[in-house]
């Protein structure tokens, strides 16, 4: 068995990951990051619109600071997030983007003079001040008081992973891609590192660590239709929570955006919505003007995605062979404005659909979008339960999104919460001494041997591995989507635990021989359908509406009970359902709960919430 | 009537003692906007799962996805059958080691470029971060990340003439790289530093101009302007170098 041992092993090679590995790798320590794929593919690249930042620099962010940043944050989080940690986060964001520039992201650049914009479809003026010439420029993003999204073009996400990744090859921090981290090695009170699987030979491998840290980032495709990349499949967070002792934080928050394009669920930018393009049904008609006269499609996410769902429930969306969707149309905004300011729009949908949308309709429908939930952790990025284990980026719950997160914040966490976690691992390793018991690590490593060779032997069953995901998919999909009643979680409940037992008898069909992808599906599907079960389960007991969590039978957002973090654990590894706790939303209140300022607001309030002024 | 598809897909599982390389016949009905990615993984969920390939972003963005489509090096994922006809090959990129079936191992590639060229700023300027960032022009800024949009998919490899023949060839995404450094005023390396790297065999002067790495960039790069923008500032640089001697 290779053993390779590092100061640092981050699992995971996205922003998050890579951003953190830099910090340790600067303070004097080795650090190897694991990738399923090369890093540059991770999923951070997949971010075009941009990162939050309060610079204030362009003409309509004049006046921004992190306070007002950090208002923001906590209003779209339903005042479900952390407030410590979302202050952390809006007064580094500022300094991260600096930092990048000064690795070499080519920002976009505030150019002086007159210039105009499109708010609702009409068409503003604005001038930009000459003294700002050349100052990071921001663009305009949902939920938020002034322009602040930080933007390279339409490439935000590939850019800045570009530039931090040559910042990883320029510091010798290791980048072993190809490689799955299949579980953790720890004792129950300390993290030493994983076991994982090559994706080139199919071999085990053991990586001793003094820290490992989990930046594997959203886990989507546990949902059928979602807009994250295929390798978000949720399997760093089913090493953590397989160790029993370390708690998934708010698995029920997941966000929901109404433009996924049918079929491959890609995301078409708000910005069709913004520009004026409308939603229409089976017959070609408009329905967001009925349900919302006022914003109508330009309501935020969580509502209009509402809405259209309530539409195809009423049999008004339009049947393809890749279910039912509704028709986004933008043909009026011309061919100018198209292949102008929709340029990545225009290539998507001629790209993968095939279809012209200037004079076509675009096939859309609303589709799981992003994780709030992952591995609790502490302010400084260390996880509940285990020493020496921490997480960072989307994989981890840190928590400043609460139950909904704004536009531009998640980008803006990889680096930022990566900069500030990478910096307190760094810290955790001064002095730091580990004793690694052999046992334990041997003991780990034949468990997962175990493992894979009474998977391929069909030990268990042979049960289709492809079979019991779609299972666990659909019942997500029907009972843990954007509306959801007790009813509907219960039996999604029940069909997933009925489908936790398929997956415990999974077997292969193939041979399993070298990197067999039936293998790998395999290895993961039952702690999917044990994430699936805590999504589910977290929702059904939490009885009140927050943010992305939407109960049709508990319709109010309950501050009196639950301004609250559910915290899940799988204890054994026989249970059959995650075990609940829950803990305060937050210990410190800069804000008090009070009305977000859009969306319908329907509240039961808390009496005895104080709060504190900052400086 | 929907038609009724036949893909013929390079096999061979190196970790596999049993396995030898051939061809493998899939048969699958057309369905509406079907691409290469809905093909493959319906292929390994209903007929095959063995059957090794890789996806990412699935949208176009990751590079994940490059084989070669009915001759052509390609991104599957964009690639949509409608446009092919009813009997379609599909075969890994050459020049990169293959991992098994349709599936290769661009990273390491990738991964020893960077060290060759050095692809990080260099500058000896240290970040203050109390001070306002320096200031750039937005055009220079767009100039860089034109060519910061590759998406190192290895098409541009697979397609050249000299990274077939020498496996220690730059190739037009290695070149287009050090000339997305070489415009960036953060970068304090002088032409002679990027001569040491380019100026040779490896580099700009490996290249015999077919530019077939234009013709497949699925993200349309300019490198044949890139090339030729390289190859005349090498030019000058040499011809500088020799009559200072």
């Amino acid at each position: 068995m290779q053993t390779i041992y590092t100061d640092v092993l981050v699992i995971g090679a996205g922003l998050a990951g890579e951003r953190a590995a830099i910090e340790a790798a600067q303070a004097g320590f080795s650090a190897i990051c694991l990738s399923l794929v090369p890093a540059r593919r991770s999923h951070s690249s997949a971010a075009m619109g941009g990162m939050q930042a309060a610079l204030g620099n362009c003409a309509k962010g004049e006046g921004d600071c992190p306070d007002v940043h950090f208002s923001d944050t906590v209003k779209g989080s339903d005042w479900g997030c952390d407030q410590e940690v979302a202050r952390l986060f809006a007064d580094q964001a500022p300094i991260e983007m600096r930092q990048l520039a000064h690795w070499g992201v080519p920002w976009n650049r505030v150019v002086p003079g007159k210039d105009t914009y499109f708010k609702g479809g009409k068409i503003f003026d604005k001038e930009e001040k000459e003294e700002n010439r050349g100052l990071i420029t921001a663009r305009d993003f949902g939920g938020t008081a002034k322009w602040r999204t930080c933007y390279v073009s339409d490439g935000t996400g590939h850019s800045v992973l570009f530039t931090v990744d040559n910042v990883c090859a320029q510091l010798g921090v290791e980048v072993h891609d190809k490689t799955e981290a299949v579980a953790l090695i720890q004792d129950g009170q300390t993290c030493f590192g994983a076991v994982a699987r090559c994706l080139r030979t199919g071999e085990l491998r053991v990586y001793l660590a003094k820290a490992t840290t989990i930046a594997t980032g959203g886990f989507g495709r546990i949902y059928p239709g979602t807009t994250n990349a295929v390798i978000c499949d949720g399997g760093g967070h089913i090493t953590a929570l397989n160790t029993g002792v370390v708690p998934m934080g708010n698995m029920e928050a997941v966000q929901f955006h109404p433009t996924g394009i049918v079929p491959t669920e890609i995301l078409v930018t708000e910005g069709c919505r913004g520009d004026g393009g409308t939603l229409l049904d089976v017959n070609e008609e408009r329905f967001m003007n009925i349900y919302e006269p006022e914003k109508q499609e330009l309501a935020s996410r969580d509502v209009v995605s509402r809405w259209m769902t309530h539409h195809i429930r009423l049999g008004k969306g339009v049947k393809s062979p890749y279910g039912d969707h509704l028709w986004l149309d933008i043909r009026h905004l011309g061919e100018k404005h198209i292949t102008g300011k929709l340029r990545e729009v225009y290539e998507i949908c001629t790209s993968f659909l095939g279809v012209d949308p200037i004079h076509q309709l675009i096939p859309v429908r609303p589709t799981q979008h992003y994780s709030m939930g992952g591995v609790r952790t502490n302010k400084d990025g260390h996880a509940y339960g285990l020493k020496g284990l921490f997480s960072v980026g989307e994989a981890a719950c840190w928590d400043m999104h609460g139950f909904n997160r704004l536009g531009g914040n998640s980008l803006a966490e990889t680096v930022v919460a990566g900069g500030i976690v990478g910096k307190k691992i760094a810290e955790f390793l001064q002095g730091a001494e580990v004793t690694f018991n052999s046992g334990v690590i041997d003991a780990e490593v034949k468990k997962q041997q175990e493992r894979i060779q009474n998977i391929i032997s069909c030990k268990a069953g042979t049960e289709n591995v492809y079979k019991v995901r779609t299972a666990m998919q659909d019942a997500l999909f029907k009972g843990a989507n954007i509306f959801r009643t007790d009813a509907g979680l219960t039996e999604c409940v029940n069909t997933l635990q009925e489908t936790l037992a398929r997956a415990r008898k999974v077997g292969l069909k193939s041979n399993g021989k070298g990197v067999n992808p039936e293998l790998s599906a395999a290895l993961k599907i039952e702690g999917q359908v044990k994430m699936a079960l805590m999504l589910s389960y977290g929702a059904l007991k939490r009885t009140e509406s927050r943010g992305s969590h939407n109960r049709e039978d508990f319709t109010a957002r309950n501050d009196r009970d639950w301004l609250t973090r559910t915290l899940a654990y799988w204890k054994s590894e026989k249970d059959d359902l995650p075990t609940l706790d829950y803990e305060a939303a937050t210990n410190i209140f800069h804000i008090p709960p009070g009305d977000r300022g859009y969306g319908k607001s329907e509240i039961i309030k808390a009496d005895d919430v104080k709060t504190e002024d900052k400086g | 009537m929907a038609r009724s598809l036949k893909f013929n897909i390079f096999r061979y599982n190196p970790q596999d003692p049993e396995s030898t390389p051939h061809m493998e016949s899939f048969v699958l009905e057309e369905t509406d906007s079907m691409t290469l990615f809905i093909v493959l993984n319906r292929i390994r969920e209903e007929q095959d799962p063995s059957l090794q390939f890789d996806f990412c972003c699935r949208a176009g963005i990751c590079g994940s996805c490059g084989m070669v489509v009915n001759g052509r090096p390609s991104l599957a994922c964009h690639t949509k059958t409608k446009e092919l006809p009813d009997e379609i090959t599909l075969l890994p990129l050459p020049v990169f080691q293959l991992v098994g079936d349709l599936s290769v191992d661009t990273g390491s590639w990738f991964r020893e470029l960077y060290d060759t060229v050095e692809s990080w700023i260099h500058t000896k300027k240290e970040f203050d971060p109390k001070a306002q960032e320096e200031r750039m022009e937005n055009e220079v800024a767009e100039a860089i990340y034109e060519l910061d949009r590759c998406v190192e998919c290895g098409c541009c490899v697979a397609a050249c003439g000299t990274a077939r023949l020498r496996p220690d060839f730059l190739g037009a995404a290695g070149l287009n790289r050090v000339g997305r450094f070489l415009i960036d005023p953060r970068d304090e390396r002088t032409e002679q530093d990027y001569y040491q790297i380019i100026g040779n065999d490896m580099g700009i002067f490996g290249c015999m101009g077919l530019l077939a790495c234009e013709d497949v960039c699925p993200k349309h790069m300019p490198l044949q302007d890139q090339l030729g923008f390289l190859r005349k500032k090498m030019g000058i640089t040499a011809l500088k170098t020799f009559f200072k001697k």
